[in-house]
């Protein structure tokens, strides 16, 4: 089994000179799933947008490495050749580039063999019932929702990343398909050793892949970690004990703060 | 450039729409006749020692098409060359042209084909003054100049109900160095026919050629057309794509343009029948200093016609590119549906992209839309790669690569599709290193 460490001291970053997060800690290993819950606004997509480098976000103070290495360091390729992977809350679009193109460019710019890709995609969506007409399609382009987020795991099966975020991976997706993704990714945590950090609204994801450690993010700050138990909690309590007035398992349409033209999973900068 | 001429379909001059060109008088007036008068050198706004009547006559050919040439130098003669002061040549790189530098020259285009059918391809020697037709009424210095220079017209027809099995491929050597040519291709497709076309402009040196190529779709007829512009670098090219379709015909017709110093490509789809459709797309990539420069005009004369343009192009290094486009929807032309996209990745500070969309409906039952966009690639489609494991510089080529990819997929000749792949993915080692 692999072991792989994914270390985050201290971790405070913004956006727009605005800090958001406020100081997160956060160690993530092989084999382990670490679930991040917590109201809108907390920071939660930021964590996972900073992790990987994406521009526009300001790191502050504090460090995150993997295996020792600094990854802030990193440009985001090199995060991803570490053994980092997103799966998007929002998967881009990228018309005309076929997922079995960006995918054979991502294993010949790490020194992998791109042999079989296509036996390897074909694989992997047969594991997660995703339909082969798909492949053919430009990246995300006219994908619905829940088909990018399979897209995503679809991705992470082939590329194998050591930690991977998962930044809502169940919005969008019915009942069906998040058992087939939760699967998919609980078994490469046994197959592959893959560590995992989910960052999810809701429980329903928990059913199928079993999280060792749940965090409360809210504030900028990880307010209290626990077991599975604690996301049965705040199913109940909502996150109130952590001064934010919201229900933990609220839905879009439930929402009252808004407005109808508000996003509330938005990202910050969208 | 303009070529104006009359409209067939209601018999008036369709000039006035037309981009705003310029229009010019018929021209032929018999003083300026013949290279030895006196008053032939005060008309000139430049004099062009190399462009005289008798230099041009010289050229080889069949007498009818000497003298048709020769009427079309005297004419060329009389008139001056156009200038950026001309709304129609303001962004262009014409004023830089200096044709004393340049001789005229006789270019001969190279044809392949598979099986015809029963179409037919003729050539100077097979063809005469009627089958090849009247020189236009009005034009410009440059439109007289490509007919003075086409001592090779090449003319393909393809009878009624005739299906072409194998597309015709026209090549034509850009203009040596230090020469002036002319590429000519008439392509008469009758009513129910169906034809492919590629032209192929490659090569050349430092001389500027200039082609025309006219199309006519007869009624209910198929045509596909692409116009593959691969010049070498220090190439010129000032050419027109003229498209008439007739009533229930479809023309698809796709440029690409990678090569040259300075190209220009106008594109004239003239929707004359009812039911007639054109779409028209095209890819172009400038890197170093050149300068790619397209115009379109997308006609809607009848009822119930389809129009569909999406032009897509990048600019490297210090190179240029201009999109002018515009959608005429005439009085009678009910039940339009046009649309024209440009869109534009900006590669480098230095490129330059202009983008000039433009409308004029004078018919209220339309669907018409207009978009144009001038950016440098998207940086969430770059992030989204990077976070794969694809370096920036890779990243960057799959998505300009993705971008051409929609316009050379609606290709209607795929067997191009591998050149021309060959030659984005050519261009984007060299300019995203």
């Amino acid at each position: 089994m692999p072991d792989h460490v994914l270390e985050i001291r201290g971790l405070r970053a913004g956006v727009g000179g605005k800090e958001i997060l406020k100081g997160i800690d956060l160690t993530v290993a092989s084999g382990e799933v670490h679930v991040i819950m917590g109201p809108n606004g907390s920071g939660k997509s930021t964590l996972s947008h900073v992790i990987m480098g994406r521009p526009g976000y300001e790191v502050l103070g504090g460090s995150v490495t993997l295996d020792g290495a600094d990854v802030l360091a990193m440009a985001p390729y090199e995060r991803a050749h570490a053994g980092l992977f997103l799966a998007m809350q929002y998967p881009t679009e990228v018309p005309g580039v076929p997922l079995v193109d960006m995918l054979e460019a991502a294993f010949a710019a790490a020194d992998r063999d791109v042999a079989g890709m296509r036996e390897r995609i074909s694989v992997e969506a047969g594991r997660i019932g995703f339909d082969d007409r798909f492949l053919s399609r430009p990246l995300n382009v006219d994908l619905s929702g829940g088909e990018k987020k399979r897209n995503e795991t679809l991705q992470l099966g082939v590329l194998q990343p050591a930690i991977a975020i998962l930044d809502e991976i169940d919005s969008g997706l019915d009942v069906d398909a998040l058992r087939a993704c939760a699967r998919r990714i609980e078994a490469a945590t046994e197959e592959t050793g893959l560590g995992v950090l989910a960052i999810t609204h809701y429980n329903r994801l928990l059913h199928e892949l079993r999280a060792d450690h749940v965090h409360v993010l809210a504030r900028g700050a990880i307010q209290r970690s626990g077991g599975p138990d604690l996301a049965l909690e705040l199913e109940t309590t909502g996150y109130a004990a952590f001064g934010v007035d919201e229900p933990a398992r609220a839905d879009a349409a439930g929402r009252a703060d808004g407005g109808p033209l508000a996003d509330p999973f938005a990202d910050p900068l969208a | 450039m303009a070529v104006p001429r009359p409209d067939p379909a209601n018999g008036r001059d369709r000039g006035s729409a037309d981009l705003g060109d310029a229009r010019r008088p018929p021209i032929g007036c018999e003083q300026h006749r013949g290279p030895d008068r006196p008053s032939f050198r005060e008309v000139r706004e430049v004099p062009l020692s190399a462009f005289s009547v008798d230099a041009i006559a010289r050229l080889a050919g069949p007498q009818w098409l000497v003298d048709r040439r020769s009427d079309a130098a005297e004419r060329f003669a009389s008139s001056s060359l156009p200038s950026t002061e001309e709304d129609v040549w303001r962004y262009s790189r014409i004023s830089e042209l200096d044709l004393d530098r340049l001789a005229p020259t006789a270019a001969t285009a190279t044809v392949e084909h598979g099986d015809l059918g029963r179409a037919t391809i003729r050539r100077a020697d097979g063809l005469d003054a009627e089958a090849l037709g009247e020189l236009p009424e009005v034009g410009d210095a440059l439109v007289w100049l490509h007919h003075a220079l086409a001592v090779d017209p090449v003319v393909v027809d393809v009878p009624v109900g005739v299906t072409v099995p194998d597309p015709i491929v026209v090549r034509h050597q850009g203009a040596g160095a230090g020469q002036a040519t002319a590429a000519r291709l008439l392509v008469r497709a009758g009513a129910d026919s169906e034809v492919r076309i590629v032209e192929v402009f490659e090569g050349g040196g430092d001389g500027i050629l200039l082609p025309a190529t006219e199309i006519t779709v007869g009624p209910a007829a198929r045509v596909g057309y692409v116009g593959a512009q691969l010049l070498d670098p220090a190439s010129w090219s000032v050419g027109t794509l003229e498209l008439s379709v007739a009533e229930q015909a479809t023309v698809t017709a796709g440029l690409a343009g990678f090569g040259g110093d300075y190209t220009r490509t106008r594109t004239d789809c003239r929707l004359l029948g009812r039911g007639a459709t054109g779409d028209l797309v095209a890819a172009y990539f400038g890197d170093g200093d050149q300068m790619l420069d397209y115009r379109t005009f997308q006609d809607h004369v009848a009822p119930d016609t389809t129009s569909n343009l999406l032009f897509k192009g990048a600019v490297s290094d210090r190179s240029r590119s201009v999109y002018t486009g515009l959608i005429r929807v005439g009085k009678e032309a009910r039940g339009t549906n046009a649309f024209q996209t440009n869109r534009n990745i900006k590669l480098s500070d230095d490129a330059w992209a202009e983008s000039i969309p433009n409308l004029m409906i004078e018919n209220n039952d339309v669907h018409c839309s207009h978009a144009s966009a001038v950016g440098p690639i998207d940086e969430e489609q770059r992030f989204y790669l990077e976070s794969r494991g694809i370096p920036t510089v890779v990243a960057e080529r799959l998505i300009v690569a993705g971008f051409f990819a929609e316009v050379l997929e609606q290709l209607p000749v795929a067997d191009l599709r591998a050149s021309l792949d060959a030659a984005v993915s050519s261009k984007l080692r060299a300019v995203l290193a």
